[in-house]
């Protein structure tokens, strides 16, 4: 398993390529790439900024990807969460798992978003034409993460 | 040690930090401050603008040496306590 939080762009595709290569064990790799929108609310985006809680999120991340992990039968996972500031169309976060079949990489990954996103000390800020303003948190992502609640 | 709590490093993230005027700071809060809800009303005593955002429900959360926690969390023995907005990463 991997998690890393980067300060600069990173390649999905290449990050994706890694992933998977040299395994034979594995018969499905799902995964999730979010990405800077130009556009929120009907207000173009001009940046975002991510600011992160140094230390707890990675301690959160590993705890989420343990769960993913206790609940299905994955083989590997990786996720890379960008912070700092980053321009429209760069993506901020990739998720991806492996499994022996697809629902399990599939189910996972969704679950791995989904609780990253509500459980994760990360903060958008973005930048638009009339000034910056802090996002924020949505109740159609905390309903995404009450699904997986056992 | 003559039974004061050491100090305790307590953090502000996001838009708390930008109205605190804070992103950390050093504090030795009086032994009757026990649990987050009473750093909470503590600290809005020193930051207006804090105990502004602490009165909205549900809009300032808290980690205790970085686990989340709620109001009624013991503070005994804490190094570390944060308060910031609800999370949107991702």
């Amino acid at each position: 398993m991997t998690v890393r939080i980067v300060e600069g762009p990173f390649d999905p595709a290449a990050e994706l390529a890694g992933f998977a290569r040299g395994r034979e064990d594995v018969g499905g790799i799902a995964s999730f790439t979010g990405i800077v929108r130009g556009e929120h609310g009907g207000e173009s985006i001009l940046a975002m900024t991510l600011e992160h809680y140094p230390g707890m999120t990675e301690r959160q991340l590993a705890r989420i990807e343990a769960e993913a992990r206790a609940r299905w039968p994955l083989l590997d996972v990786l996720v890379i969460h960008r912070v700092g500031r980053m321009l429209p169309g760069e993506p901020i976060v990739l998720v991806a798992t492996a499994s022996a079949h697809r629902a399990a990489a599939l189910e996972a990954c969704s679950f791995l978003i989904d609780w990253l996103k509500t459980r994760a000390p990360f903060w958008k800020l973005e930048e638009t034409p009339s000034g910056a303003r802090w996002v924020e948190a949505r109740a159609s992502d905390d309903a995404a993460a009450a699904r997986w609640e056992r | 040690m003559n039974g004061t709590v050491e100090d305790m490093r307590v953090r502000y993230f996001a838009w708390l930090r930008q109205r605190v005027g804070l992103a950390e700071e050093e504090l030795e809060p009086p032994t009757e401050v026990r649990t987050v809800g009473a750093l909470k009303a503590w600290l809005g005593e020193r930051h207006p603008r804090f105990a502004e955002a602490c009165a909205a429900p549900g809009v300032v959360r808290a980690a205790v040496d970085q686990e989340f926690a709620e109001d009624d969390r013991p503070l005994a023995g804490v190094r570390e306590v944060a308060f910031f907005p609800p999370v949107t990463g991702g």
